[in-house]
């Protein structure tokens, strides 16, 4: 007895002093990252994620990236020019060196292309690029099928790879380069870039240990952080503990919820950045008779409490939206907004004929976007108010995307994000009439179609003089006000918080992938 | 014995078809992998071919020929998300649910053994009365809370001002409740040591240590009341008997009487109970690993459903079902060796 005595007491005796003790004593210049998701895989050409794309930015550059306010920032290439319809020279930076010690010329540029050609994940985006050559060691020319004007906006996507290291074949036989989904292949376990930092340790699932590269080109950077360690940390609740309990100095996606805690809690900072994700709501037309009619999808518009929800469900944690594309988008038409006006959306549904109303199927996700179930169940109400009865299905993420790919309910949630940050692509995704052949309307759960839209999405795509292209990009956009192909509901905000010290204002984007290459920690003690 | 141990190990391999089979009949309702695996803008010809290559477009039976083929040869398929075979998954994440069930059946065990066997010595004390009040609260207190509540108390710290900071003793009470925080809130900590293999244990280090507590007590706050409330019953039933009163009346001193002659017939119910207990508590270990995010089983678990990752989850179920039935024989083992009487293969599973 007086042995379990003892025990008992030792155990008791760590518990409480455990809690006087500080857990650990980090140096400044290591980041512990709390990050929502891990990248998938090392091989950037194998999943197009925000994983995986956020690991692009540390262990690789790119060609050229997105500012704050969507303008190109040089990496990489330093300059480049239109030299006719079809074809950009850039000039690459001189000095840089791959985490293997290789040098970066041109030809790993053409390589990394023509590897992004060959990938499952990349290979429709880069579809418009014919080829690229390299001229002399630093400077490459790329050469589209046909005018593109979006081709900087790829740019951002090309993180030249190592030629030479992801060349030739590992022990057992297999090509290094290959880009094997879901498998073990060499890339995905082995990095070599040019980016700020080496990968040192990883465990998949459990953390990412980066180590600063010594010979980064990058010396102007005013960037401090020597060392990260990056662990997952799927659940909310238990990532804004890690931070508030400094177990982490940095996270992302803060849960609305929490943000009140967060901004008011001590010692750390909440940063908010308008985000560029629409959500939003599709009709289906080949299932509901009544969404066909231009008046009834422009009712359900109506009855929509855009400013409510962004408002009191949201709590002002989103945008309001009366279009796809965000502020700072080329197709952004300042003259759409939201118009909520349940009185003319009454009015419109007896002028066309469904004064009665009708009962519609709605499915939405509940673990895809913030709020997304909760967002459903209140347009569910607010259209009640037009007498569209709505029995409202939600599911979780792995789940939705084949219930949605079936088509088979009335109305569905989506969000969407456009890789290239432009606004083309929300057309041409989520309205465009289905074509199979093409792959355009992908998205298009309501098989919407209208042709006149089309046409103008398509021509502003093949128009290199930019101020042009706007144009026609915001008057698709007021065409598609009008017509209501799409029920927009706010573009969701980002949210990061980081411990004081740690200056992540300026290193984070509405692209979601912050530059932490740059990033500046102040030790407490400065 | 051999012949109880060959009847067990057919069992396992009896669950683990049965499981396999069940997990493979839900697939479907798990989600599509694929789904997963690409960008938003990979057209639907580019995710055909990979269901192709992965075989998820075969009938059912062939898919469940094909796994069963390569199973018995101990291949139980490729994890789509952490591209390794699924075994090898399971197999790095065993320790760390594994030394955090053992840390919760250690807390268990320390208390509910005391605290059960003073509350039926006591009954009428008000300590057995606070510890039973208690109990009944535990029990119904969901794991997640428990977790998230000792996360604020002990890792981010509560400023309590309830009562005037002015007075002495308002100022003595409102630091008496403030707790400053600064235990680990997630993960096993970077300071582990490797044992053999993959195991790499929180066990040899103050660190590792310190990482380990709450996890481990909010996953031993489900079953400790149960316990509590187990061993004080038995215990009590125990006291009534006549060999007791017997001992009593013998003239053997009343601590011999509760911790040798009483306590030894409390613990056989309870060992049964504990077995079982055990078992369910590896299920438990979901809950507490992810709000922890603890890098073990569970968690791997609830993000291989996430991921609609189906050979990982396949994997998981029956390995569960493997533990279920060892730790149910060792049960009946070590039962065997506290009362001599009961014979092995007479019992049913």
């Amino acid at each position: 007895m007086t042995f379990k005595k003892t025990l008992l007491a030792s155990v008791i005796g760590a518990v409480v002093a455990g809690t006087t003790l500080l857990p650990m004593t980090a140096s400044a210049e290591t980041l512990r990252i709390g990050y929502s998701a891990d990248p998938e895989t090392l091989d950037l050409h194998e999943q197009l994620s925000g994983g995986v794309l956020r690991f692009s930015h540390l262990a690789f550059d790119p060609l050229v990236r997105w500012t704050k306010d969507f303008q190109f920032e040089p990496r990489l290439a330093t300059e480049w020019e239109q030299v006719d319809e079809t074809t950009m020279r850039m000039t690459l930076r001189e000095g840089v060196t791959f985490h293997s010690g290789n040098e970066f010329t041109a030809k790993d540029v053409v390589w990394t292309i023509e590897r992004l050609k060959e990938s499952p994940d990349y290979r429709a985006i880069f579809e418009p690029v014919a080829s690229a050559e390299a001229v002399d060691d630093y400077t490459v020319e790329i050469v589209t099928t046909e005018p593109y004007p979006l081709l900087l906006n790829l740019a951002t996507y090309i993180f030249p790879l190592d030629s030479e290291f992801y060349t030739g074949e590992t022990d057992d036989g297999s090509d290094k380069a290959e880009i094997v989904k879901a498998g073990n292949s060499f890339a995905s376990r082995n990095v070599s870039g040019t980016g700020p930092f080496i990968v040192t340790d990883r465990r998949q699932g459990v953390r990412v240990d980066f180590e600063r590269f010594e010979d980064y080109w990058d010396t102007e950077s005013e960037g401090n952080v020597s060392n990260i360690v990056m662990t997952p940390i799927a659940e909310n609740a238990s990532r804004v503990a890690a931070l508030l309990s400094g177990g982490v100095d940095f996270i992302d996606a803060v849960p609305p919820n929490d943000l009140d805690r967060v901004r008011e809690a001590d010692g750390v900072n909440l940063i908010e950045i308008d985000g560029t994700r629409i959500i939003g709501f599709q009709m289906n037309e080949e299932r509901v008779e009544a969404f066909q009619d231009a008046r009834v999808r422009q009712a359900v518009d109506l009855a929509i409490n855009q400013e409510g929800i962004a408002d009191r469900l949201m709590r002002g944690f989103a945008n309001p939206a009366g279009q796809f594309s965000p502020e700072g988008y080329s197709g952004h038409n300042p003259d759409l907004t939201p118009r909520y006006d349940i009185e003319r959306a009454k009015e419109l549904m007896a002028e066309a004929g469904y004064e009665e109303g009708f009962s519609v199927e709605m499915i939405a996700p509940n673990n895809r976007y913030v709020n997304d179930a909760q967002i459903a169940q209140a347009v569910a109400n607010m259209l009640a108010q037009i007498n569209i009865k709505v029995d409202l299905r939600t599911m979780p993420l792995a789940q939705y995307w084949p219930e949605y790919d079936t088509r088979e309910s009335d109305m569905a949630m989506i969000g969407w994000h456009a890789d290239t940050e432009d606004s083309a692509n929300f057309f041409q995704y989520l309205t465009f009439c289905i074509d199979e052949e093409t792959g355009a309307g992908q998205y298009n759960y309501g098989s919407y179609c209208n042709e006149e839209i089309d046409a103008l999405v398509t021509e502003a795509d093949s128009e290199t003089d930019l101020e042009k292209r706007n144009e026609m990009l915001r008057e698709a956009e007021a065409m598609l006000y009008e017509d209501v192909g799409f029920i927009m509901l706010h573009w969701q905000n980002l949210a990061y918080a980081a411990a004081d010290g740690v200056e992540v204002e300026p290193v984070v984007n509405a692209i979601d992938f912050p530059y932490l290459g740059d990033l500046v920690v102040k030790s407490s003690d400065d | 014995m051999i012949a109880f141990l060959i009847k067990r190990l057919m069992h396992a391999i009896l669950v683990m078809f049965v499981i396999s089979v069940l997990a493979f009949a839900i697939q479907d309702n798990l989600g599509d992998p694929v789904q997963q695996m690409v960008g938003q803008s990979v057209p639907e010809s580019e995710r055909e071919e990979i269901r192709e290559r992965l075989g998820l477009n075969d009938p059912f039976l062939v898919q469940y020929a094909r796994f069963a083929r390569n199973a018995v040869q101990g291949d139980f398929g490729y994890s789509y998300f952490y591209r390794e075979p699924a075994l090898e998954v399971i197999a790095r994440h065993l320790p760390a649910t594994l030394e955090l069930v053992f840390a919760a059946t250690l807390i268990i065990v320390l208390f509910s053994v005391p605290i059960g066997v003073y509350s039926a010595i006591k009954p009428r004390s008000p300590i057995s009365r606070l510890f039973m009040g208690v109990s009944i609260i535990g029990i119904s207190i969901p794991v997640f809370l428990t977790a998230i509540v000792l996360i604020q108390i002990f890792a981010i710290g509560v400023t309590v001002t309830l009562f005037p900071e002015s007075t002495g003793w308002g100022a003595w009470l409102n630091a008496f409740f403030s707790t400053e925080g600064n235990m680990p809130s997630f993960g096993r900590g970077y300071d582990l040591v490797n044992v053999v293999g993959n195991w790499d244990t929180n066990l040899a280090t103050w660190n590792g240590l310190q990482h380990l507590v709450l996890p481990a007590v909010s996953l031993a706050s489900i079953m400790l009341p149960l316990f509590i409330r187990l061993i004080r019953a038995e215990m009590m039933e125990v006291l009534q008997s006549e060999y007791v009163k017997y001992a009593r009346a013998k003239g053997i001193s009343m601590r011999r009487v509760y911790f040798v002659h009483a306590l030894k017939n409390t613990m056989l119910p309870v060992i049964t109970v504990g077995g079982v207990q055990i078992g369910t508590m590896v299920a438990y270990t979901i809950l507490t690993e992810t709000v922890f995010q603890w890098p073990g089983m569970g968690l791997m678990f609830l993000d291989a459903i996430n991921r609609a990752d189906i050979p990982l989850i396949v994997t998981y179920l029956m390995i569960v079902g493997v533990i279920f039935v060892v730790t149910n024989t060792i049960v009946d083992l070590i039962y065997g060796l506290v009362n001599p009487t009961v014979k092995l293969t007479g019992k049913p599973a």
